[in-house]
Protein backbone atom coordinates (compact mmCIF):
# COMPACT_ATOMS: atom_id res chain seq x y z
CA UNK A 1 0.00 0.00 0.00
CA UNK A 2 1.48 3.24 -1.45
CA UNK A 3 0.40 6.58 0.91
CA UNK A 4 0.95 9.74 0.02
CA UNK A 5 1.15 12.71 2.84
CA UNK A 6 0.64 16.73 1.90
CA UNK A 7 3.05 18.58 3.99
CA UNK A 8 2.17 22.42 4.43
CA UNK A 9 5.01 24.77 5.31
CA UNK A 10 3.07 27.89 7.71
CA UNK A 11 4.10 30.33 10.19
CA UNK A 12 5.38 28.13 13.31
CA UNK A 13 2.28 27.70 16.18
CA UNK A 14 4.28 29.28 18.73
CA UNK A 15 4.70 32.45 16.69
CA UNK A 16 2.08 35.48 17.42
CA UNK A 17 1.36 36.46 13.74
CA UNK A 18 1.19 40.30 13.15
CA UNK A 19 -0.97 42.06 10.29
CA UNK A 20 1.79 44.38 7.82
CA UNK A 21 1.26 47.83 8.16
CA UNK A 22 -0.14 48.11 4.84
CA UNK A 23 -3.04 45.94 5.65
CA UNK A 24 -1.88 43.28 2.37
CA UNK A 25 -1.52 40.41 4.58
CA UNK A 26 0.67 39.31 8.05
CA UNK A 27 4.10 39.81 8.15
CA UNK A 28 6.29 36.60 7.17
CA UNK A 29 9.55 38.33 6.42
CA UNK A 30 12.49 36.63 9.77
CA UNK A 31 8.93 34.79 11.39
CA UNK A 32 10.06 31.18 11.88
CA UNK A 33 8.41 28.54 9.60
CA UNK A 34 7.61 25.04 11.09
CA UNK A 35 5.03 22.09 9.10
CA UNK A 36 1.26 22.75 9.86
CA UNK A 37 0.70 20.42 13.06
CA UNK A 38 -2.18 18.47 11.91
CA UNK A 39 0.36 17.27 8.52
CA UNK A 40 3.28 16.28 11.36
CA UNK A 41 0.16 13.86 12.37
CA UNK A 42 -0.58 12.80 8.56
CA UNK A 43 3.34 11.46 8.35
CA UNK A 44 3.39 9.90 11.54
CA UNK A 45 0.19 7.89 11.19
CA UNK A 46 1.84 7.39 7.31
CA UNK A 47 5.20 5.97 9.04
CA UNK A 48 3.44 4.23 11.60
CA UNK A 49 1.23 2.40 8.85
CA UNK A 50 4.73 1.70 6.93
CA UNK A 51 6.73 0.35 10.45
CA UNK A 52 3.72 -2.29 10.87
CA UNK A 53 4.02 -3.50 7.33
CA UNK A 54 0.35 -2.13 6.34
CA UNK A 55 2.51 0.80 3.53
CA UNK A 56 5.17 -0.27 1.89
CA UNK A 57 6.14 3.17 0.90
CA UNK A 58 5.42 6.91 2.21
CA UNK A 59 5.97 9.90 -0.10
CA UNK A 60 5.38 13.08 1.29
CA UNK A 61 4.39 16.42 -1.05
CA UNK A 62 4.31 20.10 -0.32
CA UNK A 63 3.38 22.69 -3.00
CA UNK A 64 4.57 26.12 -2.87
CA UNK A 65 7.86 28.44 -3.08
CA UNK A 66 10.92 27.10 -3.06
CA UNK A 67 11.41 26.67 0.80
CA UNK A 68 9.05 24.09 1.07
CA UNK A 69 12.26 21.53 0.39
CA UNK A 70 12.73 22.10 3.78
CA UNK A 71 9.61 20.98 4.78
CA UNK A 72 8.99 17.73 2.53
CA UNK A 73 12.89 17.10 4.44
CA UNK A 74 11.43 17.45 7.87
CA UNK A 75 9.03 14.79 6.72
CA UNK A 76 11.75 12.54 5.16
CA UNK A 77 13.60 12.57 8.46
CA UNK A 78 10.14 11.40 10.27
CA UNK A 79 10.24 8.48 8.08
CA UNK A 80 8.98 9.36 4.38
CA UNK A 81 10.53 7.44 1.53
CA UNK A 82 10.59 10.06 -0.64
CA UNK A 83 9.13 13.86 -1.82
CA UNK A 84 7.46 15.32 -3.88
CA UNK A 85 7.56 19.20 -4.60
CA UNK A 86 5.05 21.07 -6.92
CA UNK A 87 6.65 24.13 -7.01
CA UNK A 88 5.32 27.49 -7.45
CA UNK A 89 5.65 31.30 -6.18
CA UNK A 90 1.48 31.79 -6.72
CA UNK A 91 -0.50 32.29 -4.08
CA UNK A 92 -2.44 28.55 -3.88
CA UNK A 93 -5.68 28.21 -2.59
CA UNK A 94 -7.50 24.35 -1.37
CA UNK A 95 -9.56 24.04 -4.72
CA UNK A 96 -6.14 24.31 -6.73
CA UNK A 97 -3.98 22.42 -4.41
CA UNK A 98 -6.40 19.20 -4.58
CA UNK A 99 -6.25 19.95 -8.50
CA UNK A 100 -2.54 19.44 -8.41
CA UNK A 101 -2.80 16.63 -6.04
CA UNK A 102 -5.25 14.61 -7.47
CA UNK A 103 -2.40 15.47 -10.81
CA UNK A 104 0.15 13.66 -8.59
CA UNK A 105 -2.34 10.84 -7.86
CA UNK A 106 -2.59 10.12 -11.33
CA UNK A 107 0.73 9.66 -11.85
CA UNK A 108 1.55 7.81 -8.41
CA UNK A 109 -1.42 5.51 -7.58
CA UNK A 110 -1.56 5.60 -3.72
CA UNK A 111 -4.22 4.01 -2.09
CA UNK A 112 -4.20 6.16 0.55
CA UNK A 113 -3.61 10.34 0.78
CA UNK A 114 -4.06 11.98 4.57
CA UNK A 115 -3.78 15.19 5.14
CA UNK A 116 -3.93 17.71 8.11
CA UNK A 117 -7.75 18.68 8.61
CA UNK A 118 -6.44 21.98 8.50
CA UNK A 119 -4.04 24.93 8.10
CA UNK A 120 -2.95 26.83 10.74
CA UNK A 121 -2.38 29.79 8.22
CA UNK A 122 -5.59 29.60 6.76
CA UNK A 123 -7.93 27.50 8.61
CA UNK A 124 -10.15 26.25 5.45
CA UNK A 125 -9.98 22.95 6.30
CA UNK A 126 -11.32 22.19 2.47
CA UNK A 127 -8.30 20.78 0.69
CA UNK A 128 -8.60 16.97 2.06
CA UNK A 129 -12.31 16.95 1.26
CA UNK A 130 -11.88 18.68 -2.52
CA UNK A 131 -9.48 15.49 -3.42
CA UNK A 132 -11.90 12.74 -2.07
CA UNK A 133 -14.12 14.25 -4.42
CA UNK A 134 -12.17 15.04 -7.43
CA UNK A 135 -10.61 11.58 -7.28
CA UNK A 136 -14.43 10.14 -6.44
CA UNK A 137 -12.52 8.37 -3.18
CA UNK A 138 -14.47 7.97 0.03
CA UNK A 139 -13.15 10.66 2.80
CA UNK A 140 -12.37 10.11 6.78
CA UNK A 141 -11.64 13.76 8.27
CA UNK A 142 -10.64 14.79 11.34
CA UNK A 143 -10.06 10.86 12.20
CA UNK A 144 -8.80 10.05 15.46
CA UNK A 145 -8.54 6.18 14.90
CA UNK A 146 -7.67 4.67 10.96
CA UNK A 147 -7.93 0.79 10.90
CA UNK A 148 -7.41 -0.98 7.39
CA UNK A 149 -8.12 -4.73 6.92
CA UNK A 150 -9.41 -6.31 3.61
CA UNK A 151 -9.79 -3.51 1.37
CA UNK A 152 -11.59 -1.48 3.71
CA UNK A 153 -10.73 1.54 6.51
CA UNK A 154 -12.31 1.77 9.89
CA UNK A 155 -12.13 5.42 10.75
CA UNK A 156 -13.25 6.84 14.07
CA UNK A 157 -13.90 10.69 13.38
CA UNK A 158 -14.46 13.41 15.76
CA UNK A 159 -17.72 15.20 15.57
CA UNK A 160 -19.37 17.81 17.60
CA UNK A 161 -21.46 15.11 19.16
CA UNK A 162 -18.75 12.86 20.50
CA UNK A 163 -17.08 9.88 17.92
CA UNK A 164 -18.84 8.67 14.45
CA UNK A 165 -17.28 5.34 13.27
CA UNK A 166 -17.47 4.67 9.24
CA UNK A 167 -15.81 1.85 7.31
CA UNK A 168 -14.38 3.46 3.48
CA UNK A 169 -13.46 1.46 0.61
CA UNK A 170 -9.99 2.69 -0.33
CA UNK A 171 -8.33 4.08 -2.04
CA UNK A 172 -9.52 6.63 0.55
CA UNK A 173 -8.54 10.68 1.73
CA UNK A 174 -8.06 10.52 5.45
CA UNK A 175 -7.66 13.56 7.15
CA UNK A 176 -6.20 14.43 10.63
CA UNK A 177 -7.37 14.94 14.74
CA UNK A 178 -5.39 15.78 17.24
CA UNK A 179 -5.85 12.81 18.68
CA UNK A 180 -4.98 10.59 15.95
CA UNK A 181 -1.08 10.31 17.32
CA UNK A 182 1.65 11.82 18.87
CA UNK A 183 4.25 13.05 15.89
CA UNK A 184 8.07 11.65 16.40
CA UNK A 185 10.74 13.93 16.49
CA UNK A 186 13.26 13.29 13.99
CA UNK A 187 16.37 11.70 15.29
CA UNK A 188 19.66 13.42 14.27
CA UNK A 189 20.86 10.24 11.62
CA UNK A 190 17.38 10.46 10.32
CA UNK A 191 17.95 14.34 9.72
CA UNK A 192 20.83 13.54 8.55
CA UNK A 193 19.32 10.07 6.22
CA UNK A 194 16.67 12.65 4.83
CA UNK A 195 19.02 14.81 2.70
CA UNK A 196 19.66 11.66 0.67
CA UNK A 197 16.40 11.09 -0.19
CA UNK A 198 15.00 11.93 -3.22
CA UNK A 199 12.76 14.76 -4.29
CA UNK A 200 10.48 15.23 -7.27
CA UNK A 201 9.94 18.69 -8.64
CA UNK A 202 6.90 19.65 -10.83
CA UNK A 203 5.38 23.38 -11.76
CA UNK A 204 1.56 23.43 -12.35
CA UNK A 205 2.50 23.50 -15.86
CA UNK A 206 3.89 20.10 -15.93
CA UNK A 207 0.94 18.86 -13.95
CA UNK A 208 -1.39 20.80 -16.54
CA UNK A 209 -3.12 22.32 -13.67
CA UNK A 210 -4.10 26.10 -14.03
CA UNK A 211 -3.87 27.04 -9.79
CA UNK A 212 -4.84 30.66 -10.32
CA UNK A 213 -6.42 32.34 -7.20
CA UNK A 214 -10.06 32.63 -7.43
CA UNK A 215 -10.50 34.22 -4.29
CA UNK A 216 -9.10 38.04 -3.66
CA UNK A 217 -7.57 39.53 -0.38
CA UNK A 218 -8.90 42.27 -0.89
CA UNK A 219 -7.26 43.69 2.54
CA UNK A 220 -6.07 42.07 6.36
CA UNK A 221 -6.87 43.67 9.32
CA UNK A 222 -6.17 42.94 12.84
CA UNK A 223 -8.91 42.29 15.17
CA UNK A 224 -10.59 44.36 17.59
CA UNK A 225 -8.83 44.23 20.69
CA UNK A 226 -9.73 42.82 23.89
CA UNK A 227 -10.11 45.38 27.27
CA UNK A 228 -8.96 42.67 29.54
CA UNK A 229 -6.67 42.86 32.83
CA UNK A 230 -9.62 43.28 34.93
CA UNK A 231 -8.82 41.56 38.50
CA UNK A 232 -11.27 40.65 41.51
CA UNK A 233 -10.18 39.82 45.15
CA UNK A 234 -12.34 36.90 45.96
CA UNK A 235 -15.14 34.89 45.26
CA UNK A 236 -17.83 37.04 46.74
CA UNK A 237 -16.33 39.97 45.03
CA UNK A 238 -16.47 37.96 41.52
CA UNK A 239 -19.97 36.76 41.63
CA UNK A 240 -21.13 40.14 43.10
CA UNK A 241 -19.47 42.08 40.28
CA UNK A 242 -21.36 39.41 37.47
CA UNK A 243 -24.27 39.63 38.83
CA UNK A 244 -24.76 43.32 39.35
CA UNK A 245 -22.21 44.86 36.88
CA UNK A 246 -22.31 42.53 33.86
CA UNK A 247 -25.99 41.11 34.93
CA UNK A 248 -25.07 37.98 33.11
CA UNK A 249 -25.58 35.39 35.93
CA UNK B 1 -30.60 34.34 -7.56
CA UNK B 2 -31.66 31.70 -4.60
CA UNK B 3 -29.55 30.47 -2.23
CA UNK B 4 -29.59 27.37 -0.52
CA UNK B 5 -28.86 26.61 2.92
CA UNK B 6 -28.21 23.10 4.07
CA UNK B 7 -29.56 22.00 7.39
CA UNK B 8 -28.16 20.02 10.28
CA UNK B 9 -30.96 18.23 12.15
CA UNK B 10 -31.60 14.84 13.82
CA UNK B 11 -34.71 13.75 11.88
CA UNK B 12 -37.35 15.22 14.36
CA UNK B 13 -35.32 19.42 14.78
CA UNK B 14 -33.33 21.64 12.76
CA UNK B 15 -29.93 22.50 15.18
CA UNK B 16 -29.48 25.70 16.54
CA UNK B 17 -26.40 26.21 14.46
CA UNK B 18 -28.56 26.05 11.26
CA UNK B 19 -30.73 29.14 12.28
CA UNK B 20 -27.17 31.16 12.90
CA UNK B 21 -26.71 29.92 9.21
CA UNK B 22 -29.93 30.91 7.74
CA UNK B 23 -29.36 34.61 9.26
CA UNK B 24 -25.71 34.64 7.19
CA UNK B 25 -27.92 33.85 4.40
CA UNK B 26 -30.50 36.38 4.15
CA UNK B 27 -28.32 38.39 5.14
CA UNK B 28 -26.37 37.63 1.67
CA UNK B 29 -28.90 39.73 -0.02
CA UNK B 30 -29.00 37.43 -2.83
CA UNK B 31 -32.30 36.32 -2.95
CA UNK B 32 -35.03 33.69 -1.90
CA UNK B 33 -33.62 31.43 1.20
CA UNK B 34 -34.68 27.79 0.98
CA UNK B 35 -33.62 25.44 3.28
CA UNK B 36 -32.60 21.13 2.12
CA UNK B 37 -33.43 19.04 5.22
CA UNK B 38 -32.04 15.67 3.75
CA UNK B 39 -32.26 12.29 6.04
CA UNK B 40 -34.28 9.43 7.20
CA UNK B 41 -38.05 9.91 8.24
CA UNK B 42 -37.53 13.60 8.53
CA UNK B 43 -41.02 15.50 7.83
CA UNK B 44 -40.74 16.56 11.72
CA UNK B 45 -37.62 17.99 10.74
CA UNK B 46 -38.25 19.36 7.56
CA UNK B 47 -41.35 20.77 9.30
CA UNK B 48 -39.17 22.37 11.94
CA UNK B 49 -37.43 24.17 9.24
CA UNK B 50 -40.77 25.36 7.54
CA UNK B 51 -41.53 27.38 10.49
CA UNK B 52 -37.99 29.32 10.81
CA UNK B 53 -38.55 33.11 9.30
CA UNK B 54 -37.70 34.72 5.97
CA UNK B 55 -37.38 31.00 4.28
CA UNK B 56 -39.21 30.74 0.71
CA UNK B 57 -39.35 27.02 0.43
CA UNK B 58 -38.35 23.50 2.30
CA UNK B 59 -36.88 20.86 0.21
CA UNK B 60 -36.90 17.34 1.76
CA UNK B 61 -35.38 14.45 0.81
CA UNK B 62 -36.16 11.49 2.59
CA UNK B 63 -34.50 8.63 2.52
CA UNK B 64 -32.28 6.06 3.87
CA UNK B 65 -28.87 7.39 2.02
CA UNK B 66 -28.69 10.17 4.37
CA UNK B 67 -29.70 8.81 7.69
CA UNK B 68 -26.13 9.38 9.01
CA UNK B 69 -25.47 12.58 6.60
CA UNK B 70 -22.40 10.69 5.03
CA UNK B 71 -20.36 12.72 3.12
CA UNK B 72 -20.48 10.86 -0.04
CA UNK B 73 -23.86 10.60 -0.40
CA UNK B 74 -24.60 13.58 0.98
CA UNK B 75 -22.58 15.81 -1.49
CA UNK B 76 -23.33 14.11 -4.43
CA UNK B 77 -27.41 15.06 -3.23
CA UNK B 78 -26.61 18.44 -2.45
CA UNK B 79 -24.64 18.56 -6.38
CA UNK B 80 -27.62 17.51 -7.84
CA UNK B 81 -29.89 19.88 -6.48
CA UNK B 82 -27.02 22.94 -6.79
CA UNK B 83 -29.12 24.13 -10.36
CA UNK B 84 -29.30 27.88 -10.24
CA UNK B 85 -28.24 28.38 -6.27
CA UNK B 86 -26.28 31.30 -6.52
CA UNK B 87 -25.11 30.68 -2.87
CA UNK B 88 -24.98 27.16 -1.35
CA UNK B 89 -24.48 28.12 2.48
CA UNK B 90 -23.63 25.58 5.22
CA UNK B 91 -22.79 26.19 9.02
CA UNK B 92 -19.31 25.72 9.88
CA UNK B 93 -19.63 22.61 11.98
CA UNK B 94 -18.35 19.39 11.47
CA UNK B 95 -20.97 18.25 9.35
CA UNK B 96 -20.59 21.55 7.22
CA UNK B 97 -17.02 21.12 6.92
CA UNK B 98 -17.24 17.58 5.97
CA UNK B 99 -19.79 18.16 2.66
CA UNK B 100 -18.94 21.22 1.75
CA UNK B 101 -15.64 21.33 0.42
CA UNK B 102 -16.92 18.23 -1.36
CA UNK B 103 -19.74 20.34 -3.07
CA UNK B 104 -17.18 23.14 -3.78
CA UNK B 105 -14.49 20.84 -5.61
CA UNK B 106 -17.45 18.78 -7.46
CA UNK B 107 -19.12 21.96 -8.71
CA UNK B 108 -16.18 23.47 -9.54
CA UNK B 109 -16.50 26.93 -7.53
CA UNK B 110 -14.82 28.52 -4.58
CA UNK B 111 -15.71 27.35 -0.54
CA UNK B 112 -15.13 30.49 1.59
CA UNK B 113 -15.12 28.77 4.82
CA UNK B 114 -15.93 30.52 7.86
CA UNK B 115 -17.16 33.98 7.40
CA UNK B 116 -17.74 36.31 10.28
CA UNK B 117 -18.99 39.27 8.26
CA UNK B 118 -20.90 39.51 4.62
CA UNK B 119 -19.91 42.89 3.19
CA UNK B 120 -21.52 42.04 -0.27
CA UNK B 121 -22.93 38.91 -1.87
CA UNK B 122 -19.37 37.97 -2.97
CA UNK B 123 -17.00 39.53 0.17
CA UNK B 124 -17.00 38.63 3.12
CA UNK B 125 -14.24 38.58 6.33
CA UNK B 126 -13.22 35.55 7.88
CA UNK B 127 -10.73 34.81 10.16
CA UNK B 128 -7.50 33.85 9.57
CA UNK B 129 -4.67 32.64 12.00
CA UNK B 130 -6.54 31.41 14.54
CA UNK B 131 -8.54 35.10 14.45
CA UNK B 132 -5.75 36.78 15.03
CA UNK B 133 -5.84 38.37 11.85
CA UNK B 134 -9.11 38.86 9.56
CA UNK B 135 -9.73 38.50 5.87
CA UNK B 136 -11.96 40.58 3.31
CA UNK B 137 -12.10 38.12 0.77
CA UNK B 138 -13.54 38.27 -2.75
CA UNK B 139 -14.75 36.04 -4.93
CA UNK B 140 -14.55 36.47 -8.63
CA UNK B 141 -17.11 34.34 -9.82
CA UNK B 142 -21.24 33.89 -9.15
CA UNK B 143 -21.42 30.42 -7.76
CA UNK B 144 -20.19 29.86 -4.37
CA UNK B 145 -20.18 27.49 -1.50
CA UNK B 146 -19.64 28.85 1.86
CA UNK B 147 -19.75 28.25 5.58
CA UNK B 148 -20.61 30.17 8.25
CA UNK B 149 -18.95 31.02 11.66
CA UNK B 150 -22.61 30.44 13.85
CA UNK B 151 -21.33 32.82 16.44
CA UNK B 152 -21.34 35.58 14.43
CA UNK B 153 -24.93 35.64 13.72
CA UNK B 154 -27.80 35.73 15.39
CA UNK B 155 -30.31 33.06 15.41
CA UNK B 156 -32.96 32.93 12.87
CA UNK B 157 -36.46 34.13 14.42
CA UNK B 158 -39.55 31.20 14.25
CA UNK B 159 -42.66 32.20 12.81
CA UNK B 160 -42.64 31.48 9.24
CA UNK B 161 -44.41 28.43 7.43
CA UNK B 162 -42.70 27.89 4.09
CA UNK B 163 -44.41 24.99 2.00
CA UNK B 164 -42.27 21.78 1.96
CA UNK B 165 -41.82 20.03 -1.02
CA UNK B 166 -39.99 16.62 -1.29
CA UNK B 167 -37.34 15.88 -3.59
CA UNK B 168 -35.51 13.10 -4.93
CA UNK B 169 -32.85 11.30 -3.94
CA UNK B 170 -29.42 11.13 -5.92
CA UNK B 171 -27.57 7.95 -6.43
CA UNK B 172 -25.27 6.68 -3.82
CA UNK B 173 -21.50 6.48 -4.46
CA UNK B 174 -21.47 2.97 -2.55
CA UNK B 175 -18.05 4.24 -1.01
CA UNK B 176 -18.86 4.68 2.44
CA UNK B 177 -21.08 3.35 5.65
CA UNK B 178 -22.09 3.76 8.75
CA UNK B 179 -20.55 2.06 11.43
CA UNK B 180 -21.75 3.70 14.76
CA UNK B 181 -21.36 6.69 16.39
CA UNK B 182 -20.54 7.70 20.22
CA UNK B 183 -22.70 10.74 21.15
CA UNK B 184 -21.39 12.58 24.33
CA UNK B 185 -24.40 12.56 26.41
CA UNK B 186 -25.04 15.33 28.61
CA UNK B 187 -28.43 17.13 30.24
CA UNK B 188 -26.20 20.45 30.30
CA UNK B 189 -26.65 23.26 27.44
CA UNK B 190 -24.97 22.40 24.09
CA UNK B 191 -21.50 24.35 23.99
CA UNK B 192 -21.97 26.38 20.58
CA UNK B 193 -25.62 27.62 21.87
CA UNK B 194 -25.19 27.70 25.58
CA UNK B 195 -25.68 31.22 27.19
CA UNK B 196 -22.66 30.27 29.94
CA UNK B 197 -19.97 28.21 29.49
CA UNK B 198 -17.30 27.06 32.25
CA UNK B 199 -14.16 25.18 30.77
CA UNK B 200 -11.28 23.42 32.52
CA UNK B 201 -8.13 23.14 31.45
CA UNK B 202 -4.61 21.30 32.26
CA UNK B 203 -4.83 22.96 35.95
CA UNK B 204 -7.85 20.40 36.46
CA UNK B 205 -5.01 17.55 37.04
CA UNK B 206 -7.42 14.65 36.22
CA UNK B 207 -11.21 14.25 35.11
CA UNK B 208 -12.26 13.41 38.24
CA UNK B 209 -11.45 17.05 39.42
CA UNK B 210 -13.78 18.23 36.94
CA UNK B 211 -16.76 17.69 38.92
CA UNK B 212 -15.43 21.31 40.13
CA UNK B 213 -15.74 22.66 37.02
CA UNK B 214 -19.26 21.44 36.80
CA UNK B 215 -20.84 21.95 39.93
CA UNK B 216 -20.47 25.61 39.40
CA UNK B 217 -22.03 25.17 36.20
CA UNK B 218 -25.12 23.53 36.84
CA UNK B 219 -25.49 26.15 39.74
CA UNK B 220 -25.44 29.00 36.74
CA UNK B 221 -26.67 26.77 33.89
CA UNK B 222 -23.98 26.61 31.81
CA UNK B 223 -22.73 23.85 28.68
CA UNK B 224 -19.30 22.78 30.26
CA UNK B 225 -16.17 23.09 28.16
CA UNK B 226 -12.39 22.41 27.78
CA UNK B 227 -8.76 23.24 26.69
CA UNK B 228 -7.01 21.28 24.17
CA UNK B 229 -4.49 20.14 26.61
CA UNK B 230 -7.22 18.75 29.11
CA UNK B 231 -8.86 17.08 26.03
CA UNK B 232 -5.34 15.29 24.89
CA UNK B 233 -4.64 14.46 28.60
CA UNK B 234 -7.90 12.53 28.51
CA UNK B 235 -9.73 14.33 31.48
CA UNK B 236 -13.00 15.36 28.89
CA UNK B 237 -14.19 13.91 25.62
CA UNK B 238 -12.67 15.32 22.40
CA UNK B 239 -16.23 17.00 21.76
CA UNK B 240 -15.54 19.35 24.66
CA UNK B 241 -12.48 21.22 22.97
CA UNK B 242 -12.85 24.97 22.16
CA UNK B 243 -10.36 26.68 20.57
CA UNK B 244 -8.95 27.05 16.73
CA UNK B 245 -9.41 23.41 16.20
CA UNK B 246 -12.69 22.83 18.26
CA UNK B 247 -15.25 24.68 19.20
CA UNK B 248 -15.72 28.35 18.64
CA UNK B 249 -18.28 29.87 21.20
CA UNK B 250 -19.32 33.00 22.28
CA UNK B 251 -21.24 33.35 25.33
CA UNK B 252 -22.48 35.96 27.27
CA UNK B 253 -20.02 34.53 30.04
CA UNK B 254 -17.25 32.30 29.57
CA UNK B 255 -14.96 31.28 32.88
CA UNK B 256 -11.91 29.75 32.20
CA UNK B 257 -10.91 27.59 35.24
CA UNK B 258 -7.29 26.50 35.18
CA UNK B 259 -6.54 27.45 31.82
CA UNK B 260 -3.50 29.67 30.68
CA UNK B 261 -4.67 31.28 27.47
CA UNK B 262 -2.76 29.80 24.57
CA UNK B 263 -3.63 31.53 21.93
CA UNK B 264 -5.21 28.61 20.00
CA UNK B 265 -7.62 28.23 23.04
CA UNK B 266 -8.36 32.20 22.90
CA UNK B 267 -9.39 31.84 19.36
CA UNK B 268 -12.14 29.98 20.46
CA UNK B 269 -13.52 32.08 23.03
CA UNK B 270 -11.95 35.73 23.07
CA UNK B 271 -15.37 36.84 21.55
CA UNK B 272 -17.47 36.14 24.78
CA UNK B 273 -19.13 39.15 26.29
CA UNK B 274 -17.93 38.43 29.51
CA UNK B 275 -14.71 36.64 30.56
CA UNK B 276 -13.97 34.85 33.73
CA UNK B 277 -10.16 33.45 34.37
CA UNK B 278 -9.16 31.46 37.55
CA UNK B 279 -5.50 30.32 37.91
CA UNK B 280 -2.84 30.13 40.06
CA UNK B 281 -0.60 31.90 37.74
CA UNK B 282 -0.63 35.51 37.89
CA UNK B 283 1.50 35.99 34.55
CA UNK B 284 -1.18 33.36 32.77
CA UNK B 285 -2.27 35.09 29.44
CA UNK B 286 -5.67 34.50 30.27
CA UNK B 287 -5.86 37.14 32.66
CA UNK B 288 -4.83 39.39 29.46
CA UNK B 289 -8.29 39.04 27.99
CA UNK B 290 -10.32 38.37 31.11
CA UNK B 291 -12.56 40.85 32.73
CA UNK B 292 -12.36 39.42 36.15
CA UNK B 293 -9.30 37.58 36.85
CA UNK B 294 -9.19 35.75 39.74
CA UNK B 295 -5.37 34.83 40.93
CA UNK B 296 -5.60 31.26 43.36
CA UNK B 297 -5.72 27.87 43.77
CA UNK B 298 -8.70 26.42 41.27
CA UNK B 299 -8.93 23.61 44.13
CA UNK B 300 -10.03 26.04 47.47
CA UNK B 301 -11.81 28.78 44.53
CA UNK B 302 -13.89 26.36 42.80
CA UNK B 303 -15.70 25.27 45.77
CA UNK B 304 -15.76 28.49 47.63
CA UNK B 305 -17.49 29.84 44.22
CA UNK B 306 -20.21 26.96 44.31
CA UNK B 307 -20.44 28.17 47.91
CA UNK B 308 -21.06 31.91 47.27
CA UNK B 309 -23.22 31.22 44.40
CA UNK B 310 -25.46 29.61 46.35
CA UNK B 311 -24.87 32.69 49.25
CA UNK B 312 -25.80 35.25 47.26
CA UNK B 313 -28.82 33.13 45.75
CA UNK B 314 -27.91 32.38 42.14
CA UNK B 315 -29.58 30.12 40.39
CA UNK B 316 -30.00 28.80 36.34
CA UNK B 317 -31.85 31.44 34.33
Amino acid sequence: MKILVAVKRVIDYNVKVRVKGDNTGVELANVKMSMNPFDEIAIEEAVRLLEAGTASEVIAISLGEAKCTETIRTALAMGADRGIHVKTDEELQPLAVAKLMKAVCEKENPDMVIVGKQAIDDDCSQTGQMLAALMGWAQGTFASKVEIADGKAQVTREVDGGLETVSLSMPIVVTTDLRLNEPRYASLPNIMKAKKKQIDEYSPEDLGVDATPRLKTLRVDEPPPRQGGGKVADVAELVDKLKNEAGVI
Amino acid sequence: MTVLVVAEHDNQEIKGATLNTVTAAIALGAGDVEILVAGENCQAAADSAAAISGVSKIRMVDNALYANALAEPFAALVVSLAGDYSHIVLSHTTHGKNVAPRVAALLDIVQVSDIMEIKSPDTFVRPIYAGNALATVQASEDKLVITVRGTAFDKAELGGSAPVEAADASNDPGLSSFVGQELTRSERPELTSARIVVSGGRGMQSGDNFHLVETVADKIGAGVGASRAAVDAGYVPNDYQVGQTGKIVAPELYMAIGISGAIQHLAGMKDSKVIVAINKDEEAPIFAVADYGLVGDLFEEMPALAAELDKQGIKPR
